[in-house]
């Protein structure tokens, strides 16, 4: 894996999708799991994050015993023990942290949350929808490289709409002044790119062939060649 | 970037689920139904511009031959040319690796939403039906297993479809000639056969025989018989063998006879093809006697009487005049 490599490069761009995919699984688990205050699991998260730079964690990941999305919650459930265990906090604001992240963004989404909902599905959710939005940023960089901009605007109104009934593709086609078979071809193109963009990511963060094809099979229920 | 609701992240997964048909002349249109090991979809077929129906895997793990097996599927539809059996046009792996066929797009109900207020001779003639391309894949030496009232369809010119043939199998008792020297597809039943021959149990409760209930590999044409049987109890019944009948009032003895005979739990008690149960409803539609019902004296008559009831009554009512003639000549 990447985030394991000794070149300093590699290791740092492996870290900022690990991170920028893992941050709120980790801060919204710990929350729940282990009742920590808010201020306390941000800078919790942050110390982990910064472990996690270090290679403290990372160095002893062999993907051949499980995938990373379930080792790294283990990580999260020893690091609070041993934290609980030398009592040691890191004091508030005293150390800059491994992110840039908004605590209170997850911390509202977080109030959201079913009481139902174990602190292990939802570190799992938080998972795919952190891998959604970094698919969902890669998407937009690559319509706007590659002009499409329109495919992208036709994806969000109809994909990302949570508008109850969703509008017909001959509304769309009137709305976007297109024809309806243009619609259908974008939305595709759309939905095809989405997908890649989703599988590049989650290609970044998983340390072999093998944990990529189980993680993307989990996440999208097929085989990936 | 706005968060993702819990309803877009499930709307985008559902999205990424759907089948790729990149690279191909299809074209999904929506989602049709579930099934055990996948989904059909309903699609257009962009070079011949009509729709058809693409039944998909769900899941692709290398190792479960799932895909093998609906291979195996569209190359048993494939070769089982009959009005009855829906026809493949096309079989493939897509681009995100996940086995296809494409069949005929069927449009029509289900056997159970086709029935309601039918008439009971109407309900035999369906069966009578729907036993013809079952009788046809038995004479080639398949077995569908998993005959039930969800997996026949009534299309839209009346034409009767047994489908879903995902778990059809190769006879225990071997393959027999094709009569009409239709190619069968000896290396995908012999592969059908070692798929399927790990002892699980597959079929859905109900109508499923005893025989296949335990796991048995080795069953025959004969498992077919007994869900044939179920299909009938259903159809007079309006339930599923052993579950709590909506109507049985109006059966009649001869008819709960061939219902039990199929569904006799030995597979040597049932009817040993479809076409002997058939030739079975077809005596009791046309007022004669059937195979597994010994009538009485009394039933034999009131029988007879029954299917000659206008000659009968012509008879009686020229013997009630010749008898009226001769009372009034002796005055």
């Amino acid at each position: 894996m990447a985030a394991q490599s000794g070149d300093p490069g590699a290791r740092s761009r492996a870290f900022e999708v690990i991170a920028a995919a893992y941050w709120k699984p980790i801060y919204k688990y710990v929350r729940m799991k282990w009742n920590m205050p808010t201020e306390d699991a941000a800078d919790f998260t942050q110390d982990f994050f910064t472990r996690l730079l270090e290679k403290e964690f990372l160095d002893s990941y062999d993907s051949g015993k499980g995938r990373l999305r379930t080792f790294l919650r283990i990580c999260a459930d020893r690091f609070f023990m041993k934290q609980a265990r030398d009592s040691h906090r890191l004091k508030r604001g005293g150390k800059s942290g491994a992110l840039a992240v908004n605590f209170e963004e997850a911390e509202q989404e977080l109030a959201t949350v079913p009481r139902s909902e174990s602190p292990e599905d939802c570190f799992d959710k938080e998972w795919v929808r952190s891998l959604f939005m970094l698919g969902l940023q890669q998407l937009r960089a690559s319509c706007e490289s590659g002009g499409k901009m329109v495919h992208l605007e036709l994806f969000e109104r109809y994909d990302l709409d949570e508008a109850d009934p969703k509008p017909s593709y001959a509304q769309l086609a009137t709305e976007f002044g297109l024809a309806v078979t243009d619609v259908t071809n974008y939305l595709a193109f759309a939905r095809r790119e989405f997908r890649r963009c989703v599988l590049d990511q989650l290609r970044e963060m998983t340390a072999s062939e093998d944990e990529f094809r189980r993680e993307a099979q989990t996440l999208l229920g097929v085989e990936i060649r | 970037m706005k968060p993702l609701s819990d309803t877009v992240v499930a709307n985008l997964k559902a999205g990424m689920q759907m089948p790729d048909l990149e690279g191909t002349r299809y074209r999904i249109v929506r989602h049709l139904a579930r099934g055990g090991m996948g989904s059909v979809w309903l699609a257009e077929d962009t070079v011949l511009e009509r729709r058809v129906a693409l039944k998909v895997l769900d899941l692709v793990a290398p190792t479960d031959g799932l895909p093998v097996r609906l291979l195996q599927e569209a190359r048993i539809l494939a070769g089982l040319e009959h009005p009855g059996i829906v026809p493949v046009h096309d079989a493939g792996t897509l681009a995100d690796g996940r086995a296809f066929y494409c069949m005929k797009y069927v449009e029509g109900q289900t056997l159970a939403q086709h029935i309601a207020n039918k008439s009971l001779p109407h309900k035999l003639r369906l069966l009578e039906r729907i036993a013809e391309p079952l009788d046809f894949a038995h004479a080639r030496g398949f077995i569908h297993r998993d005959l039930k009232p969800e997996n026949i369809m009534i299309g839209a010119f009346g034409e009767v479809l047994v489908m879903d043939w995902g778990l059809a199998k190769v006879s225990s008792t071997g393959l027999k000639p094709a009569e009409n020297g239709t190619a069968v597809p000896l290396q995908a039943t012999h592969n059908s056969s070692r798929i399927t021959a790990q002892g699980s149990v597959l079929g859905t409760p109900g109508y499923i025989s005893p025989e296949q209930a335990r796991g048995n590999t080795e069953v025959d044409h004969r498992t077919d018989i007994f869900s044939l049987g179920a299909i009938l109890w259903f159809m007079l019944a309006g339930s599923a063998p052993g579950d709590p009948p909506v109507a049985t009032s109006g059966v009649s003895p001869p008819l709960r006879a061939i219902c039990e005979k199929a569904l006799a739990p030995d597979p040597d008690a049932r009817y040993q093809s479809a076409r002997e149960m058939t030739t079975d409803i077809a005596h009791y539609l046309n007022g004669e006697p059937v195979s597994a019902y010994p009538e009485g004296v009394l039933e034999r008559m009131g029988r007879v009487l029954a299917r000659h009831r206008t000659a009968v009554i012509l008879v009686a009512v020229y013997l009630l005049m010749r008898l009226l003639f001769i009372l009034l000549a002796r005055r």
